[in-house]
This record gives structure tokens, C-alpha cells and sequence, in this order.
């Protein structure tokens, strides 16, 4: 049964890795292997009131997993991660496109695309400060009195996370006057336009000014409430203009800004140097380990390398099935693994071994020796088990996949040291002492 | 047992070394990586011969940027470490470089990481330590909670949490001196590694409790000291040899292991070493020690 499922489960991972099979599953491999980028943006989430932030990053990733699909990357990984409270909270969304290494081209798409927002008139004090220190050491007079016209307006609380679509117009030119060219028809989503009829009636009389990343593209003075939550956006477009503009509006208008903070690009040949190397490394250290076995506990060694082997195909099937994305962390961590899991079976042995002294025949011995390591297997394995949880909490992507690969590991160990060995030691069935059995059933120095 | 015998001795060699590492920790101080401070690493690949760490940071002198550390890394490839930069500036840097040797440079990794990540790196890290620990002592306390005479069970916890401390002390004290002489970082591996250390050390000492525990159940010797004596005896074997094993992949995963993960293999390797040498030499002797200083104020 047990050599049956192991050679089935090899040839699964075999067969798996070509593409032409059915069931083709590749490895699934980590930026760090298979090259690519990785980027961590900061989310501003001040103006948003602290119960819907979760809402927003939601709305925030939705967006950029969108524009992202548009560039074309093949399995790109967008997350929220919000952590800390207080003034130590951050809320970051991490961006991750294997195989993109041109990560200015990258950046380009996922940040050229505009934040609108609707401001109502009205001294924005913190943004007065800003505009002054700023026009204080600006150089620029046109950069300057952009900053001070922006702080001449408020936040509304209307931006373009309420934006159901947008789309360009030629409104017809009112009697005796040139055509106003094209010009941006928003609409608004039902709470959106509440929001908006909300706005304009408050500021009949008074603009309101339409910013597009953070400038003022247009300021109409409001007429009248307008609860038909359509606004008009008439800046000077070109028509191209225009277009693009649409074109981005709909491609989704950031819900809440947001800042690059970190960086990460791989490329692809560095990646598979790591690859080939820790696989190198894995498999020198499985036959040094393996000799290691075999010397020295001698029979009950080829039994615990078999397990071991064992152990590696099923580990190989589970990266594949879950599926786990490697790292060279993980990869390290499977090594690390391979070494932790002979330790369930030196235990044994040992008590094995004891056993054998006290003057119990084999199968005696290793039903005992059984029995009694399993204790110390179970207290000390959970305690790995206990920090790979913990590492997994506090991980970063990098220290996730360690961690992940170290604690399926741990449990996978356990299961094969208790089974698989078991099962082939007593299936050896050797049932009396000779000289010959007893010898390979000792280990180390002993006769 | 002589371990048990000449107790006093290995404490002296484990409150030395711990010392060494605790001055070294102080005096080089510790080389923290981008990951925590924060900055920028590039790595470029030289296909036409690179140029010594030297040049590079001669050529880097008319620029704006100034490389904190030029490393060689496998056969062609440069790794430089400067402070945050940002996409435009590092095109410039490139070249600037790709100028200065003439050839077309290829590059291989860049990472930035900004304040935000590297603070909260940090916050998360410390915060791991602390919970990790408390949780093995509470689970050790819980482990032996039936073993009450004559050591009780928190102490065999607390004990564990000594050992532990020695294990983390004494890789960090290394990693001081090589962040020092080789500019060697402290990174998120490497505390990775740490915690990792302490599930595993944590491991050895509870095979030797464990069998504590169950000699003393039996009733195998009269004395605490002769049982711990003989429950060492049992299982130092099985210690060095899963330690063995353990280290041998390490040291697989060092020398032959990509560049990414060869301090972490190393990391692991000084602390697996130390966690050996702790469960035996220092662990189950504490115990007795400890068995032996409340008996006699008792």
C-alpha cells in the first residue's frame, strides 16, 4: 500500500512538471526564483473615517488589480496588509508581477491614472501651511500658485470612488457663444449623487472645484441643486485629451491616494541561479544525510532514508497541490525540513535500540520504542510548530513562505516518521536475534 | 555524569562566550540591513569583468549617490547598498557606471524599501521574540505540568527561556563581528533564523526534560542529580545526532545555496551548534543547579 501511494504520488510530481499532462501543475515559484517586481505602496487613508477603511483598500485593490489585467502581466499578487493602530497604523497594498522587470513601465500604469476629487470652497488650513512653506523655497511660480489654489478649496468627501462612469460630450454651444469643445460627463453612483446634490445645494452661488491628482482642472460655479448625480467637467481638453481622461476615469479612479514606498525587482537570471543552486544544495544535503543514516544506524537507517524519501515526495505533491509558492526562503526551509524530519526517526532508533539491550526481541522492540518516542516527538515538534506559526504572523511575503513550508514540514515529518517507518521496520519482519540482525539493528560503535 | 559533575565548569564556558557576544554586540554594534533601516540595494552584473569594490566607489564620487557598500557577489555581479533611491535615480546610477567601465550592465535585482516597511519590520520582529518565548515557556510549564517534585514545571519553562537567550546571544554576538569585518547584515532572514533557532533548540531541551520526566516517573535513581544525570546520558546521542543532521543540510544549504540565503544558512548553523551545546551542557544542569540552591534555602 505504502510503496504503492509513494510511487503513485512520485509519478504525480513527475508528470505534473511536463505540460503536456492533463493534470500539468507546475511548482509555483516566488518573485525572488522566477524574477520579477514587487512593489509595496503606502495607502493615505487620513481623510478616510476610520470604519470604512477596510472598504476602501478593498476598492483600492479591486482598482489596481484592474489596470494591472490590462497590462497583460500572467498571475500578478495584489494585497492588502493594514497593521498597527494608532498613529503607528499603516495600511499598505503590495503589488507583486513576476516576470515584469521594467519597472518603470510598470509604476507607469499602475500610478498614471487620476485621483478625482470634487472640493467645495473654503480655506483648507493644513494645506494654506503647506502651499506657504511651499512657495517659500519653491523656485517655481507656476508650481506655487497651483499649490495655493488648491488650498483655497476643501475636501468634500466626494472623489472618484464614487464614479459610476465617465464619458466624453460635445455639448451643444449656448446661443452666441464659440462651442466649449469636448468636455467630461461624470456620473455618480447613487450615493454619489446624493453626496453631490448635497454639495451644490449647499454652494449655490459658489464654485466648486473639480481636481484631477491633486489639481484644479476645473472650477463651475454651481446654478442650482443638482440631483441628477451627473456633473460636467470642462477643462480646455483637446479631444485626445478628453479621451484619455475617459478612458482612465473608467479604468477606476483611486479611492484613496497612494505613495510607492518600497521596491523590489529580481531579474530572471539571478532568479534561476538561486533556483539551481538551492536545489543543489537540497539534493547534496539529502545524500550526505542519507550516508549520514546509513552508516551509521544501518538497516533501521535505510528504513528511516526510504521514509525520508518518502517524506520529500509527499512534501513535493503538497508545494504542488496547496499550491505553495517557493522562495528561496522556502526552499531553504524544505532543506532545513529534510534535516528535521530524520530527527522523529533517530529518536525512535535510539529508543529501539535501548529497547533491544533491556533483551526484547525486535518486533517487541520496536512496537516499545514506538510507543515511547512518540511522546517526545509530539511535545518537541509542537513546539516547532509553535514558531512557525508565530513566523507566519509576523512575516513579511519573504519570511511567510519559510515559515509555511517549515510548518506543513514539521506535521508532514511527524506523519511519516510514525507511519512509513513503522510500517517498514515491522514489515521487515525479523523475528529473532541473530548475530547478523542484531548487527543491523545496532548503530554507531556497538557490536 | 560528568556533564552534571563538572557543571560549573561548562556554566563558566556558556557565561563566557555569552559575555564575548554581549561585548562584541556592544562595541561593533549591530549591522542592520535595509529591511530595518530602510534603503536601497542594487545588484548589477558586470558581463565584460567588474571592477574592484574600490573603483565602483571612486566612480560613484562625482554622482550624488554614495554606496555605503560595494560587495562582489558570484562571478560577475556587484551588489551596492546606498540609501533610498528612486527609479530615475537609479537609471543615472546606472549609467553613470555602465560609463565609467564601458560596458553594458545588466541589472540583476534592485529593492528599495521605504520607512514605512522597515519600521514596522521592526515593530513586528521584537513583538515575534517576545510572544515566541512566552509561548514556549507557557507550553513547557504545561508539558510538565504533572512534574512537580521536586523541580516544578514553570521552572523547567523558565529554564528553557535561559537556554534560549544563550542561543540567540551568542549568533548575534557572531553576526556583530562579521556585520563588522565583512559587512555581514542583520536582516529579516537572519531574525528569521532566530526564531527558528528557538523552536528547534527548544526541541533538544524537551527531549532531555521529556526524559527527565519519565525517569522521574520511575523512580529510576534517588537522587534529582543522578536522574538528570542519567536522563542525559540517554538522549545525548539522539541530541548530537539530530543536531548533526540538521547541520549537515545547513551546511549543504551554505556552501552550496544560492547567495540570498547563504547568511541565513549560516545564522542557522551558529545557532543549531549552540542550541546543541545549551540542551545539553546548560539545560538539564540548571535544573539541577536550581533543584540544589532552593533545597538548601528550603
Amino acid at each position: 500500500m505504502l510503496v504503492l501511494g509513494s510511487l503513485a504520488l512520485s509519478y504525480f510530481v513527475y508528470t505534473s512538471e511536463q505540460t503536456e499532462a492533463a493534470w500539468s501543475r507546475p511548482f509555483r515559484l516566488g518573485l525572488d526564483l522566477s524574477g520579477g517586481t514587487h512593489l509595496v505602496y503606502r495607502a493615505d487613508v487620513t481623510e478616510v473615517p476610520a470604519g470604512d477603511i477596510a472598504e476602501s483598500m478593498a476598492a483600492l485593490k479591486e482598482v489596481i488589480e484592474r489596470r494591472i489585467n490590462i497590462f497583460g502581466v500572467s498571475e500578478p499578487i495584489i494585497q492588502v496588509e493594514s497593521s498597527g493602530l494608532g498613529d503607528g497604523a499603516s495600511n499598505k497594498l503590495i503589488v507583486e508581477l513576476p516576470g515584469v522587470t521594467d519597472v518603470e513601465e510598470a509604476l507607469a500604469v499602475i500610478s498614471k491614472t487620476p485621483l478625482l476629487e470634487f472640493k467645495v470652497e473654503g480655506v483648507d488650513e493644513a494645506a494654506l501651511a503647506r502651499s506657504l512653506a511651499a512657495s517659500v523655497s519653491a523656485d517655481s511660480n507656476a508650481s506655487t500658485t497651483m499649490i495655493s489654489l488648491a488650498s483655497m478649496y476643501q475636501d468634500s468627501g466626494l472623489t472618484g470612488k464614487y464614479l459610476k462612469r465617465a464619458q466624453v460630450i460635445f455639448p451643444p454651444p449656448a446661443a452666441g457663444t464659440a462651442p466649449t469643445g469636448p468636455t467630461v460627463l461624470v456620473e455618480f453612483t447613487p450615493d454619489g449623487a446624493e453626496l453631490f446634490a448635497t454639495i451644490t445645494r449647499d454652494n449655490i452661488g459658489k464654485t466648486v472645484g473639480i481636481f484631477l491628482d491633486g489639481e484644479l482642472v476645473s472650477a463651475p460655479v454651481v446654478q442650482e441643486e443638482i440631483t441628477a448625480g451627473e456633473a460636467q467637467i470642462t477643462g480646455n481638453f483637446t479631444v485626445d485629451e478628453a479621451k484619455t481622461l475617459v478612458r482612465d476615469l473608467n479604468l477606476g479612479a483611486l479611492p484613496v491616494p497612494i505613495e510607492l514606498d518600497s521596491t523590489q525587482t529580481i531579474g530572471p537570471s539571478l532568479g534561476a541561479d538561486v533556483l539551481d543552486a538551492g536545489l543543489r544544495a537540497g539534493l547534496i544535503g539529502f545524500i550526505v544525510l542519507a550516508l549520514f543514516m546509513i552508516l551509521w544506524y544501518r538497516l533501521p537507517g535505510l528504513v528511516a532514508v526510504l521514509s525520508l524519501t518518502v517524506y520529500v515526495v509527499i512534501m513535493l505533491a503538497i508545494f504542488k497541490l496547496i499550491p505553495v509558492t517557493l522562495t528561496a526562503a522556502g526552499i531553504a526551509g524544505f532543506i532545513l525540513s529534510i534535516g528535521i524530519a530524520v530527527d522523529a526517526n533517530v529518536l525512535i532508533f535510539e529508543r529501539l535500540k535501548e529497547e533491544m539491550k533491556r533483551g526484547r526481541s525486535i518486533p517487541e522492540a520496536v512496537k516499545e520504542g514506538f510507543a515511547r518516542a512518540w511522546l517526545s516527538i509530539r511535545d518537541s515538534n509542537l513546539s516547532g510548530i509553535l514558531s512557525a506559526i508565530v513566523l507566519f504572523w509576523f512575516g513579511t511575503s519573504l519570511i511567510k513562505g519559510f515559515a509555511l513550508v517549515l510548518l506543513i514540514g514539521i506535521i508532514v515529518s511527524m506523519f511519516t516518521a510514525i507511519t512509513v517507518t513503522r510500517t517498514l521496520l515491522l514489515a521487515l519482519g525479523v523475528k529473532h536475534k541473530g548475530r547478523v540482525s542484531t548487527f543491523l539493528f545496532s548503530n554507531g560503535f556497538t557490536k | 555524569m560528568f556533564v552534571i559533575k563538572h557543571r560549573r565548569k561548562f556554566f563558566a564556558i556558556s557565561a563566557l562566550v555569552v559575555g564575548l557576544a554581549v561585548a562584541a554586540i556592544l562595541y561593533f554594534g549591530l549591522n542592520f540591513g535595509t529591511d530595518f533601516t530602510g534603503g536601497s540595494i542594487l545588484e548589477l552584473r558586470y558581463p565584460e569583468g567588474r571592477p574592484t569594490a574600490g573603483e565602483i566607489k571612486n566612480s560613484l564620487a562625482t554622482t550624488p549617490f554614495a554606496a555605503s557598500q560595494v560587495q562582489p557577489a558570484g562571478d560577475s555581479n556587484v551588489i551596492l547598498r546606498l540609501q533610498a533611491i528612486d527609479e530615475a535615480e537609479k537609471e543615472e546610477l546606472i549609467s553613470t557606471l555602465a560609463e565609467v567601465s564601458a560596458q553594458t550592465l545588466t541589472e540583476e535585482r534592485f529593492s528599495s524599501i521605504g520607512p514605512t516597511i522597515s519600521g514596522e519590520l521592526a515593530r513586528r520582529a521584537g513583538l515575534a521574540l517576545v510572544i515566541v518565548v512566552i509561548l514556549i515557556v507557557l507550553f513547557i510549564a504545561f508539558v510538565f505540568r504533572h512534574v512537580s517534585e521536586p523541580v516544578s514545571s514553570w521552572k523547567y519553562g523558565l529554564v528553557a527561556v535561559l537556554t534560549l537567550l544563550h542561543d540567540i546571544i551568542i549568533p548575534t554576538g557572531v553576526f556583530a563581528v562579521l556585520g563588522y569585518l565583512y559587512g555581514v547584515e542583520i536582516d529579516a532572514l537572519f531574525l528569521t533564523a532566530m526564531l527558528t533557532i528557538l523552536g528547534l533548540s527548544v526541541n533538544d531541551t524537551i527531549v532531555v526534560f521529556d526524559r527527565i520526566r519519565e525517569n522521574l516517573k520511575n523512580k529510576v535513581a534517588p537522587h534529582f542529580e543522578d536522574v538528570v544525570g542519567l536522563s542525559l546520558q540517554q538522549t545525548y546521542a539522539r541530541s548530537i545526532n539530530t543536531s548533526l543532521t540538521i547541520i549537515v543540510v545547513l551546511l549543504a544549504l551554505y556552501i552550496f545555496g544560492g547567495t540570498t540565503t547563504k547568511d541565513f544558512a549560516l545564522a542557522l548553523t551558529i545557532g543549531m551548534t549552540v542550541g546543541t551545546y545549551s540542551s545539553i551542557f546548560l539545560a538539564a544542569p540548571l535544573l539541577v543547579t536550581w533543584d540544589k540552591w532552593s533545597s538548601r534555602r528550603g
